[in-house]
Order: structure tokens, then C-alpha cells, then sequence
């Protein structure tokens, strides 16, 4: 299916560039009349995404990149987060809610962005990168015609 | 985030103001470390009200200062919290573990 729109974002791997991240995603899907909480489950979504990315996919390391993809399709919005970091090893583990090896992380990442959006992927290889893809779907009366 | 703290007895009050996550979530830590050590607060009690964002990583260390408050026999306690940051606070089930409450003193008259 070919995409209506697209943006692409690519973003230094600091902490500092999250906001703007999901902001900026958000923006983006505005365009569509969305209710507020669905904007807001969005930007916890992606903001979920790009941390893990640079906490997990680059351990905290600000000198790499992290790229977002976002596309409308007619019925669907698809987000996109890549990161080119260390990956990950055991993709089942990481979305476990409590997997989690600091004192102050929750370990729910995955959890928000399973329950905020439609669909969640992860693919990931370790020492190349992960790509973290979130789905959200539109209600029939929103989406635009094939 | 700004930040802006009190203490009112054997309680920290904590104003928080802005988006809680990945980058302000150090600030949040060691602001609300120091001044419980320097006011050696027995009780925590975060004012949400205006807390526009929040994700996991700032549900991490309103966690972890939870573990400490609980750790030293405290309480903590959160007030004002808005709709959108109830929700992801039911989805991690700290609601079921922190008493929330409408305004600041209803929280300080229950813990002190």
C-alpha cells in the first residue's frame, strides 16, 4: 500500500532530542482529527521508542543517530524508530514488563506502546540495530479514501 | 521541568511542572535526593498538577524515590494528577500503591 504522507526525522541520540521526537510525530499526525488522549497515547508511544533507542540501543552514547519514519496509509498511521546500536539479543525478554536492570526504570516501555497502539514489531540483530514499528489505526470515519 | 520543593514537617512537597521523562528525569532524582537528605523528610508528596507529560522513564523515578520513602518507614503521596498521567499511572499500577489526593494540605494532614 502506498503511503499518503511521510516525514522523516533523524535525531542526535540525546536525551534532550526526545521531546522534539514526539512533538514532532504528533504534529504530524494533528492532521488527521484525532482525540487528544489518542495524540497523547502517541507521544508516550514514540517517546518509549526513541528512549529505548538510545538508552538500550546506543547505552547512552549522544554521537549516534536515531532515525523516525512516520507514514499515513488510508486507515492507519505507521511510525517507524531505528536505531543502529548494540540490538538486541532476546527480543521476547526485552518487551517482558519487568525486565529491567536499573533501580529506576520500570521496564514497561514495550507495555506502553502495546497498549497505546494497534501494533507493535520489533526487529532487531545484535550489533547492528533494532526498528521499533508502531501502528495505530483510524477510526472508519477518518480514513481517507484508496 | 521546573521544580520546586518545601518542606512542611516530616514532609517533602514537591511542585513539579512540565514533562517528566528521559532528559528531566536525572534532574527530578537529584533534586528530590538532596533535599530528603537535607531535610531529613520522612514523607514524600509530589504535586502533579501541572505535569503535561509523563512516560516510563519518569515513572522510574517516581518508583525508585518511592522504595527509598517506603525503605526509611515514609509515605509518599501524589496530588493533582490530570487525566492523561492518571492513566499511565493505572497502567503501571501505582494507584494501587500510592494514595492520590485533589490538594496539598488533604495529603499532608494524612501522612504527618
Amino acid at each position: 500500500m502506498k503511503a499518503i504522507n511521510r516525514i522523516k526525522l533523524t535525531i542526535q541520540s540525546l536525551p534532550e532530542n526526545i521531546a522534539l521526537a514526539r512533538v514532532s510525530v504528533a504534529a504530524f499526525i494533528a492532521q488527521v482529527d484525532l482525540t487528544v488522549d489518542e495524540l497523547e497515547d502517541i507521544k508516550v508511544a514514540v517517546s518509549e521508542a526513541v528512549s529505548n533507542a538510545i538508552i538500550h540501543g546506543y547505552d547512552q552514547r549522544s554521537d549516534q543517530w536515531v532515525e523516525i519514519e512516520v507514514a499515513r496509509f488510508s486507515d492507519y498511521y505507521e511510525i517507524i524508530v531505528q536505531d543502529y546500536g548494540k540490538g538486541i539479543a532476546d527480543i521476547k525478554q526485552a518487551m517482558e514488563p519487568t525486565y529491567s536492570t536499573h533501580p529506576d526504570r520500570t521496564g514497561l516501555g514495550f507495555v506502553f506502546m502495546q497498549s497505546f497502539m494497534d501494533e507493535v514489531q520489533v526487529v532487531s540483530e545484535v550489533g547492528k540495530g533494532t526498528s521499533v514499528t508502531l501502528r495505530k489505526k483510524l477510526a472508519p470515519d477518518k480514513a481517507a479514501p484508496n | 521541568m521546573l521544580l520546586n520543593t518545601q518542606m512542611v514537617d516530616q514532609s517533602l512537597v514537591v511542585k513539579i511542572k512540565g514533562e517528566l521523562d528521559l532528559l528531566t528525569a536525572e534532574t527530578f532524582r537529584n533534586l528530590v535526593e538532596r533535599d530528603l537528605k537535607r531535610g531529613k523528610a520522612q514523607n514524600l508528596i509530589l504535586d502533579m498538577e501541572h505535569v503535561s507529560f509523563i512516560d516510563s522513564s519518569g515513572l522510574g523515578v517516581i518508583l525508585g524515590r518511592y522504595r527509598r520513602v517506603r525503605e526509611q518507614g515514609g509515605t509518599m503521596a501524589l496530588v493533582g494528577v490530570k487525566p492523561h498521567v492518571k492513566r499511565i499511572l493505572e497502567l503501571a499500577g501505582i494507584m494501587g500503591i500510592m494514595k492520590v489526593y485533589q490538594e496539598t494540605e488533604q495529603a499532608l494532614a494524612d501522612v504527618n
